[in-house]
């Protein structure tokens, strides 16, 4: 299942990793998230413009070093030479206007854009010390490492609530069955709060669900295959604003456990969930998208770096 | 058509183009109505009566008209089956070749070209190409059939010394309808939510996988609605049929490669038209009727699940 990305996964990332050499010295526990450490002052300012910027901070499992990364396609430069660091048990959220290729960078990490004809990225993403753009690795496995939950909810029709949560198992011939099932069923439907409303009507259409509850199911189903990191591509932007509450809650909570990476139009839900943003934005129209500034939420929202930024962000452009 | 019909439709201020339009639009519905209407009723008056066809008014010697048409009507279904049998997975395959596994939207432009040539060759085409090339080649493997899986009834029975069986006859009709099923789950397969296909791949799925628990789930009733199409067309085949196939009166066997084979309706009617005269012709035309029924009970039920999977 796990097949060619064995990623040093979450027990050996937590020390020194060949990406950040300095993060070794500093004695912060791995679990702790970006805020706290920002907050406890064991993090420098946030990075200075269009540079990765977050050194010094401690590598919790499921870091990515976003690392030179370009994206075409076709001819057509789509993302231009990122360089990002995404922490691992926390939030990111990826703002920017539309075309800035935010989209085509999250797609970029598990492959997805690589579905497209044409499409296909350079530079390096390190998860866990395995570059999942690396030529020998199978972008196959690199996706039962990097779910992906996209912007409309899109459960499979044809299959119950029940056998949508189990999709990636049975899809890969790797169906459980009987109570092993029903346990990892009940753990995912609770993994992505949505236990309680469906728990009576398992056998049920996936797509007999609300649109917020597709969405959870959406997540219960990323999950369910144990990934490191959780991809959201504007989870909540054909919501309802009480679903997307209820997601937003749901984002923060799957932090303890996986890296969510979120890509949002909406400004104030970055600032509510995330730990950390990156702004991206291009120049004009047809031209690639670069990230701006990347730093923890509180400062980049409070004092951003960069002029461009603070218009975005106070609304005068974008 | 005309003036009659184009005086009733839209109100006064309609200019007489829109008028002229829409009359001869309904002129056409109602034209087709028609035309099957008097088909329907050339079938039951000249072919009703021979439903009561005494012994000597039946052609090839049959006592009554059920002994005539049950045979026949299931030497019809089962050619038309085995063509259905043959043809729905290189018909599912050439449809994927063209939609989800296509290099490019060139190359799945140009297997739709090639798959559309096919459907134009003529039936009396597939005859002779059925008759002088594909029944030879068959006579061995029928052959070989017969001797390693005798056992099974449809294999027993000596084999055929010209290959003209019921299954070289299924399989000449395979690749006629194979372009109705592989077009109507083409345009399936094309219709499934992208949506679908990315939250397979972003679990993980192989291309293999993804067609499996996206595209075929999706596109069920599309491929069981062409299934049923061309199962209506495979029914209707005349010429090919006629030519390829030995057939003997009466006969109903499962047998595929033996020289005793079932006739289908409609290269009975055929066959036998030339040398019938009066009551005879009449119990063809009876014959043509409960191949009418036949097929019209097919395409009702491909149509309904056709819509079945457009509502869903």
């Amino acid at each position: 299942m796990t097949a060619t990305v064995p990623a040093g996964t979450r027990a050996d990332s937590s020390g020194a990793s060949p990406v950040q050499p300095g993060a070794a010295g500093l004695a912060v526990p791995a679990q702790m998230s970006l805020a706290d450490a920002v907050e406890m002052g064991l993090v420098a300012a946030p990075g200075s413009a269009g540079s990765a910027g977050l050194a010094g901070l401690p590598v919790a499992p499921g870091h990515i070093s976003i690392t030179g990364v370009s994206c075409y396609y076709g001819s057509h430069l789509a993302v231009a030479d990122v360089s990002l660091e995404v922490p691992g048990r926390a939030v990111t959220a990826f703002i920017g206007p539309s075309g800035c290729g935010k989209s085509t960078l999250l797609r970029a990490i598990n492959r997805m854009h690589e579905v497209i004809p044409g499409a296909r990225s350079l530079g390096s993403i390190i998860l866990d010390g395995v570059d999942l753009n690396g030529s020998g690795v199978d972008a196959v496995a690199v996706r039962s490492k990097v779910g992906m939950v996209f912007q409309k909810p899109n459960p499979f029709p044809a299959m119950s609530i029940k056998d949508n949560v189990l999709a990636g198992l049975i899809i890969r011939g790797a169906r459980p069955r009987g109570s092993a099932a029903d346990d990892l069923v009940e753990q995912c439907l609770r993994r992505a709060h949505l236990w309680d409303e469906v728990k009576d009507r398992l056998k049920k259409a996936g797509d007999s669900l609300s649109g917020g509850q597709q969405q959870r199911l959406c997540i219960a189903r990323a999950v369910a295959v144990q990934p490191d990191v959780v991809l959201m591509d504007e989870p909540c932007s054909a919501l309802d604003p009480i679903s997307t509450l209820a997601i937003e809650e749901l984002m923060r909570d799957l932090a303890q456990d996986y890296t969510v990476v979120v890509v949002t139009h909406n400004m104030a839900q970055a600032n509510r969930i995330s730990d950390v943003t990156a702004f991206f934005s291009l120049a004009q129209a047809g031209q690639p998208g670069r990230l701006v500034e990347s730093g923890p939420t509180g400062d980049l929202f409070s004092a951003p770096k960069v002029a461009a930024t603070r218009d975005y962000i106070e609304g005068r452009f974008g | 058509m005309g003036p009659t019909s184009a005086s009733a439709v839209g109100t006064p201020r309609a200019p007489l183009s829109e008028r002229v339009f829409a009359g001869s639009m309904r002129g056409a519905a109602g034209g087709v109505a028609l035309i099957l209407a008097g088909v329907l009723t050339f079938l039951a008056v000249r072919g009703g009566p021979a439903m009561f066809a005494q012994e000597g008014e039946l052609p090839a010697h049959a006592t009554n008209f059920l002994q005539l048409a049950g045979p026949a009507a299931f030497g019809s279904l089962w050619v038309a089956v085995i063509a259905l049998v043959v043809a729905s997975l290189p018909a599912i395959g050439v449809a994927l070749a063209a939609t989800i596994y296509a290099p490019s939207p060139k190359f799945g432009r140009f297997l739709a070209a090639v798959l559309d040539l096919l459907a134009a060759v003529p039936s009396v085409v597939f005859g002779l190409w059925g008759l002088m090339i594909l029944a030879p080649l068959m006579v061995p493997i029928y052959g070989w059939l017969h001797r390693n899986l005798g056992w099974l009834p449809f294999f027993s029975g000596e084999p055929s010394v010209t290959g003209r069986t019921v299954l070289t006859a299924g399989l000449v009709v395979g690749v006629m309808i194979l372009p109705i099923m592989a077009a109507m789950c083409r345009e399936s397969f094309a219709l499934t939510p992208p949506a679908l296909m990315e939250a397979a791949v972003a679990l993980g799925a192989t291309r293999w996988e993804m067609v499996r628990y996206a595209v075929l789930p999706t596109a069920r009733s599309g491929i069981v609605a062409g299934g049923m199409l061309a199962l209506g067309r495979a029914l209707g085949e005349t010429m090919a049929v006629a030519m390829v196939l030995s057939w003997t009166p009466y006969l109903v066997s499962v047998n595929l490669v033996s020289s005793g084979n079932p006739v289908t309706i409609a290269a009975f009617i055929a066959s036998t038209f030339p040398e019938s005269t009066g009551s005879q012709v009449g119990a063809l035309i009876g014959l043509g009727l409960v191949l009418f029924g036949i097929s019209l009970l097919v395409s009702i039920a491909g149509r309904r699940i056709a819509r079945q999977g457009v509502t869903r």
